[in-house]
């Protein structure tokens, strides 16, 4: 083994000890499938439509509003309903606390990848 | 300040577990993030019946330019065609993505028209210069292969089967350009008719499986 790896070996904390702290403090709110998916998407883009959620994720109305209306209620996403012409739009929006939330959860899963990593 | 609950301290992972351990929980999250993020950067709304039109316009073209003597008069069959095309194109497009809830206009959509572009472009500079210098035989094979680049670069910004129908295209300009010159309005048909009539039918079907407007 190399001095360097040695050295790193001996940085990285034991990974029971960074997975346990990080499982610790993930985000219930973002961790299920469907509001990971629809944090992650708002991420990506400036807002989305509730049809363009819909259609990137795959997702029934039904599913996509109930978890929809969750993230709202944690205040990670805000909704603002308005009309296209005559048609209905609801445009969703990641909030500034979403973004922090979404960018801690990803540090957590980067810190769990990191310390499973041999050597 | 929202009111999160944090899940409560998992079990080392080194502790036997029923579920995935977290490492490989966390890998799968990155990965379904990774998805989301690329999935909301497309755009989806590709006519597949406003597709299937342009197919029908592509064939009543190719057999009208089979008919013609003059390559002039063949030059001008097909460039109707085109036009015909494009607005039948243009048209469908909007109508999806206002009943997919997208527009053209959004970056998404700006996006994927501006990949649409310059493939194009040069299609329709070539077209302009080679029929004055006798090379009218050759543009079978530009056109398809032009529009087949076009159908690939602004696929990658939409759904997979619109990069397919790409090189689906660009192996039949190769083709029209191998053969003889007396091919091409087969090749133009193949093309411009079959396969945008697949296709379409294909994305209409995607589109109707997902429950949307077809």
């Amino acid at each position: 083994m190399t001095a360097a790896r040695k050295h790193r070996r001996a940085e990285t904390p034991p990974l029971r000890l960074v997975a346990g702290e990080a499982a610790g403090q993930l985000d219930d709110v973002i961790h299920g499938r469907v509001c990971l998916a629809i944090v992650s998407a708002l991420a990506a883009r400036d807002n989305l439509s509730f049809a363009e959620l819909k259609s990137a994720l795959q997702l029934t109305d039904g599913n996509l509003s109930v978890h929809a209306r969750k993230l709202e209620d944690a205040g990670y996403v805000s909704c603002r309903k308005g009309f296209d012409g005559r048609v209905p739009r609801t445009e969703y929006r990641l909030t500034p606390s979403g973004r922090r939330a979404f960018e801690r959860y990803l540090g957590h899963i980067e810190a769990l990848l990191r310390a499973s990593r041999p050597g | 300040m929202p009111n999160v609950r944090t899940r409560p301290a998992a079990p080392p992972v080194d502790a036997p577990a029923a579920g995935p351990s977290l490492p490989a929980r966390a890998a799968e999250d990155l990965r379904a993030i990774r998805s989301s993020m690329e999935r909301a950067s497309l755009f989806t709304a590709v006519p597949g019946h406003g597709g299937m039109l342009m197919g029908l316009v592509g064939l009543t073209g190719a057999v009208l330019a089979s008919r013609q003597a003059d390559s002039g008069a063949w030059l001008r069959v097909w460039l109707g065609t085109a036009a015909i095309g494009v607005v039948v194109g243009l048209c469908a497009f909007a109508h999806t993505a206002r009943a997919t809830g997208q527009s053209l206009l959004s970056p998404t959509g700006r996006r994927f028209l501006l990949a649409l572009l310059p493939p194009l472009i040069v299609g329709g500079a070539l077209t302009a210069v080679l029929p004055g210098r006798g090379l009218s035989s050759a543009l079978p094979g530009i056109w398809l292969l032009c529009y087949g680049a076009s159908t690939i670069t602004c696929g990658l910004l939409s759904l997979p089967l619109v990069p397919v129908m790409g090189v689906g295209f660009m192996l039949l300009g190769a083709a029209a350009l191998a053969l003889p010159p007396a091919a091409g309005d087969a090749c133009m048909a193949a093309g411009f008719g079959g396969l945008q009539l697949l296709f379409g039918w294909l994305i209409a079907r995607r589109h109707l499986a997902a429950g949307e407007a077809p």
